[in-house]
């Protein structure tokens, strides 16, 4: 039986907001620690074993790694009827060579990936401790979750090998981000990534691509993928969000590579601006003495809880409760997953911050206690009464 | 091989320790309960508002929180002019000026100044220093210097090294101190106390030591402490009543090479002093406390002088308020 918002659970919550902020210690030093270990995609491992120590330490039970390198562990609850899942993505988009230092000041952190996505990583290694502060004992089982290879090539392969392969059947699921607080995501756009690589053949061709080696067929093959964008799609964004071409100023590189996103709320569309972005490389190899080619490496479906259904409802009422007004925006990220597998599920943002992305990325520490304060409500709101996808 | 050497290999493979030993939590709260330990942890500042936080946040949560390990965690301050105090505190540390302990005593301006104070301000019958330019802090920098101390009654000041390869070659590994060791300290101990040339790094800024040792030790107030404690540790209990622990790595801001010079100059004093104190090379003479460097402006070059007295503070055993507080005869 679906419930509406659970008003009473959250007014709770907030008044021991303070018992919350006792915890504050123990969990800036999570994000330290997490922050301080590289976790590009593939290479997690470290930071799943800070995890995997962390759930040990808070005697959970059914500790694992999985072939996928994600690390799980339950919390079990009083009639261990239902399965409750959050999560937090453990990679980051920086590689191990960069400098990982987290640097803190008065109430804030900052950092490479401090927000994207160590915070998540810190609040569930510390979800159980703020559970048993705020004396919450679950009836439902909590399934926590570290997942491994959500960026870029990684395609959300943990959370999906996860899915696949769990003997549990999961009733809802909450995913952590770092920032922002508010960020309200209950839907997931279709999206298809790609990479176009040219080749140039380095005798002959035009004065251009003598002059500039691969980047001048690159160039038109871009300008071609916008063309497609405005003309013909004007519901749906392509970005470019990466060239790499070259070493130097004097030698035409040999090599170029674009890399783009399709995203739409409809999942034809996508399908359609691939097999279009697919058909105009075709053509640009055709005519070209080098090779021009297109690699798809991620794919997602669009998936909707709709903005009625309770869970969305209750997390807009622990943010409004909270004085923050939620930003909903669709999300291409682990909840992607969830919502293909019918899972009710959210994903929310923590806290706030800046720099998202940067090697400046910062958080603000006091507001990520209002964070904590939304998720405790929203999982007692998932403990309280199960839903379907449907509401 | 000469009994110097004999007695350095036999020390190494006792008395050197690798942190992952000394992994478990539970197990050293543990031992410490067993052993009748109270643990202090001193961090002496100057200016450290960029690492200073995050070393507060890591050991207060790690080493006070979760486990009872460390009984309370202090930073003795020079004057910062930055935030460093107020960061601090707002991560949960006790705070000093080191002018506001023992102000008869008037304040010198030295980090070997707040070690000093810090004997008489804090409770804890170990006392651990950890200095606060760490970027890669970890709870390790503490334990794997207090933990020998918990098992070993005999070991009396544990030493941090770290991992700084000078080179590698078909798996030997050559372990080196910084720059002002290889060129300055090792040449030293290797001339007048050869077995100290067995701690990989004499002057790393990281140690555990017992109270009774500490109160003991005349503390030079500048860059001469660290040598200084070694020479005077060694001279009265031996090289068996040191340890060292291998911390792996640590990061920390490179100095320049004239700051380098200034250090080498503070630490050739105090050790001149000690040679002199224990009567170990006749008819030493005053050393002179102007260190002259040169700096050039295109074509045009200049003394440097820089008045770098090392003074010395008496062992803190001397002090009658100390006795009093801590409740000495």
């Amino acid at each position: 039986m679906a419930k509406e918002t659970e008003c009473g659970a959250t007014e709770a919550i907030l008044e021991k907001r303070e018992a919350l902020s006792r915890l504050r210690e123990i969990l800036f030093a999570n994000i330290v620690m997490a922050g301080e270990i590289p976790s590009p995609t593939g290479s997690e491992r470290e930071l799943t074993q800070l995890l995997s120590d962390r759930f040990t330490e808070c005697w959970l039970n059914d500790i694992s790694r999985d072939q996928a390198g994600n690390v799980a562990a339950v919390l079990p609850g009083k009639d261990s009827k239902r399965n409750l899942l959050v999560a937090a993505h453990v990679d980051k988009i920086w590689p191990e060579s960069d400098d990982h230092t987290v640097n803190v000041e008065v109430g804030k952190m900052s950092g490479r990936g401090i927000a994207d996505n160590s915070l998540g990583v810190a609040v569930l290694a510390t979800l159980p401790l703020i559970l048993k502060a705020l004396e919450i004992r679950l009836k439902s089982n909590l399934i926590l979750l570290g997942t491994t290879r959500s960026f870029g090539r990684g395609n959300l392969a943990g959370m999906r090998f996860f899915l696949e392969n769990t003997d549990r059947s999961i009733d809802s699921a909450l995913c952590f981000e770092g920032m922002n607080l508010g960020r309200l995501s209950y839907s997931s756009l279709g999206m298809a990534r790609g990479v176009v690589t040219v080749e140039w053949q380095r005798e002959g061709g035009s004065p251009d691509e003598r002059c500039s080696g691969a980047i001048a067929r690159l160039n038109q093959v871009v300008e071609r993928i916008l063309t497609l964008n405005r003309d013909e799609f004007p519901e749906t964004r392509i970005l470019i969000g990466s060239l790499e071409a070259g070493s130097g100023y004097n030698v035409p590189p040999g090599k170029a590579k674009v890399s783009f996103e399709i995203r739409s709320e409809d999942a034809g569309s996508v399908r359609c601006v691939e097999e279009k972005v697919a058909s105009l490389v075709h053509r640009a190899d055709t005519a070209y003495a080098g090779k021009v080619g297109v690699e798809m490496i991620a794919h997602r479906q669009p998936g909707d809880l709709g903005e009625d259904h309770p869970l969305v409802r209750q997390a807009s009422y622990a943010l409004d409760r909270l004085g923050i007004r939620p930003q909903v925006e669709p999300s291409i990220s682990e909840l992607a997953a969830l919502l293909d597998k019918r899972i009710p599920a959210l994903t929310l943002g923590i806290t706030k911050g800046e720099n998202r992305h940067t090697p400046d990325e910062m958080i603000n520490l006091e507001p990520i206690f209002d964070g904590l304060a939304q998720i405790v409500s929203v999982l007692q709101f998932m403990d309280s009464a199960g839903f379907g996808f449907d509401g | 091989m000469s009994e110097v050497d004999e007695k350095v290999a036999h020390w190494l493979q006792t008395n050197t320790f690798h942190h992952s030993e000394f992994w478990d939590m539970q197990e050293l709260v543990r031992a410490k309960q067993e052993a009748g330990v109270t643990i202090s942890l001193c961090i002496p500042t100057l200016n450290e508002e960029k690492t200073i936080g995050k070393e507060i946040i890591v050991f207060k949560s790690e080493l006070m929180d979760r486990y009872p390990f460390v009984d309370e965690i202090a930073v003795i301050d020079s004057g910062s002019s930055d935030d460093t105090l107020e960061i601090a505190a707002s991560y949960g540390a006790d705070t000093y000026l080191s002018a506001d302990i023992l102000p008869d005593h008037g304040f010198k301006s030295g980090k070997g100044e707040n070690l000093w104070k810090a004997i008489h301000q804090l409770k804890g019958n170990v006392i651990c220093y950890v200095d606060a330019d760490i970027k890669n802090i970890h709870p390790k920098f503490v334990t794997g210097l207090v933990a020998p101390l918990l098992y070993r009654p005999e070991i009396q000041y544990v030493k941090a090294f770290y991992d700084r390869p000078l080179a590698l070659s078909e798996g030997v590994r050559p372990s080196g101190g910084g720059r002002v060791t290889e060129i300055l300290v090792r040449p030293l101990f290797s001339v007048f106390f050869p077995e100290l040339t067995a701690l990989m790094q004499p002057l790393s800024g990281e140690y555990a030591v017992r109270r009774e040792i500490l109160e003991t030790l005349p503390f030079p107030i500048g860059y001469g402490v660290e040598t200084s404690h070694l020479i005077d540790v060694f001279q009265a209990h031996g090289l068996n009543a040191f340890a060292q622990t291998d911390l792996d790595r640590r990061v920390h801001r490179n100095q320049s090479t004239i700051d380098l010079g200034k250090m080498s100059f503070g630490i050739l004093q105090s050790f001149l002093n000690r040679l002199r104190h224990y009567d170990i090379v006749s008819e030493l003479p005053e050393v002179n406390g102007l260190f002259r460097q040169l700096q050039a402006e295109g074509r045009r070059y200049a003394m440097l002088n820089r008045e770098i007295v090392e003074e010395e503070r008496p062992p803190m055993i001397s002090l009658p308020e100390y006795r009093k507080r801590h409740g000495r005869n």
